[in-house]
């Protein structure tokens, strides 16, 4: 009886269930979040159809989402091909292979000697993960230093893997520049054997990376205390345009004999954003160690999601395996990273043109997708209601979402809000 | 310099996956690997649905699709289309917004998912899980926080259910514990409630006040008909009560690989549910950000076009005869033989495994003489075909008889 009646979909006689403690909802006292600083920020910008926003994942000079050519064609190609089997735990084979060579170059001894442990990640934010909850299993009692701003899911991500967490100075507000000389203090400060993430190239949010020289020095003072480099690498190709030159800082790291972490996402460089390809790497002593953190990773991966998805691993095996497809995909970052780099000459230009009385070195100064415009959060505010630009409080400018349809506008803006 | 994870030693091999390794190095022209989970043809091959296909090529050749990130939650409209075809198009629950639904990574981030949000949001921190349970669960709980308690369920002297043992184990569970119950097809042994042991385990949770939480990976995959494999999950919601459900469509819609799955959370309210699907945000982003958009959007195409979607249907049935006419050739074969033992069971059981009744040294037997290659629990029926039946069928006579 009951049971049809539930299946007529009427809601059933209360008095046929016994007790009434069911009648409450458990979930009453839940709160509602705090809207995502970043992702809040999309979902306004994905609601307001005003033509002059600047905002999110890269855009070409039309303010269009691009997706490569290279991508197309290893779409194409991978298309009605395959079964769709699940990849082993720690994700696609070749997918990784092709992945580390573009961390530690194509020839590295590394690779040979088989002493990195890699699995595929989900993405950037996935690969961090990861090596924060393998950090915690594995070195439960260490803490992890981050730099001051980052990206703000660095923070959830170690908190959620019950990782503590201390920063370390990083962005000079006087100069708009690094904080170099508070940076080294706070490495050196740090109890020895202390895990620092780092960002190794085109830092968010603020687009200030050391130089080549100040690499140099912190990987001294990192060795020197024995502290654990992790990098998160998102941005590889998208900062200079070229692969190679973006790895610097982790050349650097491993000329000086470090065992580094690295966190490698697809999302930008191979514009994959939704398909949430990455690799977390783990350099070892030897190879029988890097099969054993190997197999650990796996047992982390397997309670969260058990194996990683197949379809944007096959693109960039795809692409990264077909030289004629790697070569189109390297000429198509160098062309995004390129127009980011125009974007910046053009804003501070104009900015310049206008007579504003502030200095704007900075906006070329820095690198990548975002800005450090220094604009105060009520700068910011306005921008958004009498201009209809949006960008995050901190005043972090996606310098993908400018275009040379939008710049002009863009710097009258920020002008009128700082003159 | 020192590795700081120099004293790290290799994890255990995952046991499912020894075997298919152990299968694949016999040079024997007879072997037979019956610990894979996922869905074979007739010839043995991976299969991918035509259906599946289909939406594929719609989606590459719409040049109008790009790749940026879908929201925390996922796709929305997959989202909705998931939380129809668990709870039913005229779901009151549905209609009064009262379902909190986020896209996951198959069945294991859903409850990851699920089970991480329980850990921050409930008030009790223990699960109850079947015994024996897919060897996962206890991983994927215990990672997100929880404390995993068994409650009894396999009966190895009837080979189906314990029924009493469950109901005098959930009875004695306290109020408002978790209560991880598998939908359909439960996983390893096969063995599901009947529609009356069902009300009776529903009436007996509710009047403890014990929180379902269903795993439902074989909708469709199990009878062959949707809404009779949703029915257990359907007459909790239909209480008026709250529950968690893990969906995934691995096996369903042969998306494996592609990791498409969805968390729903059915609340007592409309705007508990909106606060509900708030935090869960707070759970996906430091986890992954937000889900992978290939397969859900896949799934979605299928779900949204009605013609599609009775397609999937008939390939989604035809799997499933399969699975049950393989039960029916093995237990008719078996008799025919006139092998000892009961082995009714073969056929009461549902969905893609079985567990045999079979020791471990029966199945080493097996392994050595017969090159049959199956975890101690149980086997595949997704690996079987009506060619090689016979086979396993003498197989298991010999390790009966000859054997232990």
């Amino acid at each position: 009886m009951a049971i049809r009646r539930a299946m007529s979909g009427r809601i059933m006689d209360r008095t046929a269930v016994v007790g009434a403690r069911y009648m409450s909802s458990w979930w009453r006292s839940v709160q509602p979040a705090p809207k995502d600083p970043i992702l809040g920020v999309t979902e306004a910008f994905l609601a307001d159809q005003s033509a002059d926003k600047v905002n999110g994942a890269y855009r070409d000079d039309n303010g269009k989402p691009v997706v490569l050519e290279c991508v197309r064609e290893a779409e194409r190609r991978i298309a009605g091909n395959l079964n769709m089997e699940y990849l082993p735990m720690g994700g696609s084979v070749k997918m990784v292979e092709e992945t580390l060579k573009l961390a530690y170059g194509e020839n590295s001894e590394l690779i040979k000697e088989k002493r990195i442990a890699a699995v595929q990640a989900l993405s950037g934010t996935g690969a961090c993960r990861l090596f924060a909850d393998f950090q915690k299993r594995f070195c439960p009692d260490s803490q992890i230093y981050i730099p001051v701003p980052t990206w703000a899911n660095h923070h959830n991500i170690w908190r959620d893997a019950q990782v503590p967490q201390k920063t370390y100075h990083y962005y000079h507000p006087e100069s708009k520049g690094l904080d170099f000389a508070a940076m080294i203090d706070d490495i050196k400060n740090a109890p020895n054997g202390s895990f620092f993430l780092l960002h190794a190239c085109a830092h968010n949010p603020t687009g200030v990376d050391p130089s080549e020289e100040q690499w140099r020095e912190i990987s001294h003072h990192i060795k020197a205390k024995g502290h654990f480099a992790f990098f998160d690498m998102a941005y590889q190709g998208f900062a200079s345009g070229d692969p190679e030159k973006d790895a610097k800082a982790i050349r650097i790291f491993l000329e000086d004999g470090h065992h580094i972490g690295i966190a490698q996402s697809y999302a930008k460089n191979m514009g994959l954003y939704g398909q949430r390809v990455g690799c977390l790497s783990v350099l070892c002593e030897d190879e029988k160690q890097a099969v054993a953190v190997k197999s650990q990773l796996q047992q982390l991966a397997r309670p969260m999601y058990s194996n990683p998805p197949v379809h944007g691993a096959l693109i960039v095996s795809t692409i990264l395996s077909d030289p004629d497809l790697k070569k189109q995909w390297l000429k198509e970052v160098k062309v995004m990273a390129d127009r980011i780099i125009g974007m910046r000459t053009a804003l501070r230009g104009n900015l310049e043109k206008l007579g504003s009385p502030l200095s704007w070195q900075h906006i070329t100064n820095q690198i990548g997708m975002f800005c450090y415009s220094g604009l105060t959060p009520e700068q910011v505010d306005r921008l958004t209601n009498e201009f209809h630009i949006y960008m995050t409080r901190n005043g972090r400018i996606s310098m993908a979402g400018v275009t040379t349809g939008n710049v002009e506008y863009l710097a009258n803006a920020i002008h009128e809000v700082t003159k | 310099m020192d590795s700081v994870f120099a004293s790290i030693v290799q994890a255990p091999e995952d046991p499912i996956l020894g075997v298919t390794a152990a299968y694949n190095k016999d040079p024997s022209p007879n072997k037979l690997n019956l610990g894979v989970g996922a869905y074979r043809t007739e010839e043995g091959k991976p299969l991918v649905l035509n259906v599946v296909r289909k939406a594929e090529q719609l989606l590459v050749n719409d040049q109008s699709r790009v790749k940026e990130y879908l929201p925390i939650l996922g796709l929305a409209e997959f989202n909705k289309l998931s939380a129809k075809l668990i709870l039913g198009d005229d779901s009151p629950a549905i209609q009064e917004n009262r379902v909190a639904t986020a896209q996951c990574l198959s069945g294991t981030g859903s409850l990851r998912v699920g089970a991480e949000f329980l850990a921050k949001h409930y008030h009790q921190r223990t699960i109850y899980i079947p015994q024996p349970s897919w060897g996962n669960h206890v991983k994927v709980f215990t990672m997100a926080g929880l404390s995993v308690k068994n409650y009894r369920y396999y009966d190895p002297t009837t080979r189906g259910l314990n029924f009493q043992g469950l109901l005098e184990d959930l009875g004695a569970a306290p109020a408002g514990a978790i209560v991880l119950l598998h939908a359909c097809a439960h996983n390893p042994t096969g063995v599901d409630p009947t529609v009356e042991q069902w009300e009776q385990i529903r009436q007996s949770m509710r009047s403890k006040g014990l929180l379902p939480f269903f795993d439902s990976a074989y909708q469709g995959f199990a009878s062959g008909s949707l809404d009779v494999d949703a029915q257990p999950v359907r007459t909790f919601v239909a209480d008026g009560g709250e529950c968690f459900i893990a969906q995934s469509y691995a096996k369903n819609m042969g998306l494996y690989g592609e990791r498409v799955g969805a968390l729903s959370i059915v609340c007592k309210a409309a705007d508990v549910a909106s606060r509900v699907e708030s935090q869960l945000k707070l759970v996906i982003r430091p986890m992954y950000s937000n889900p992978p958009i290939h397969g859900a959007s896949i799934a979605m195409t299928i779900l949204k076009n009605s013609d599609m979607y009775n397609e999937w249907k008939i390939e989604l049935k035809a799997m499933a005869d399969r699975i049950i006419s393989m039960r029916k050739q093995l237990f008719d074969a078996l008799s025919a033989k006139g092998t000892p033992g009961n082995w009714s069971h073969i056929i009461k059981q549902i969905g893609m495994f079985t567990f045999t009744g079979l020791n471990s040294d029966q199945v080493a037997f097996m392994t050595k003489e017969y090159h049959i290659y199956m975890t101690s629990d149980g086997i595949s029926m997704a690996g079987l075909s009506s060619k090689t039946v016979p086979h396993l069928a003498d197989a298991i006579h010999a390790a009966v008889t000859r054997c232990c």
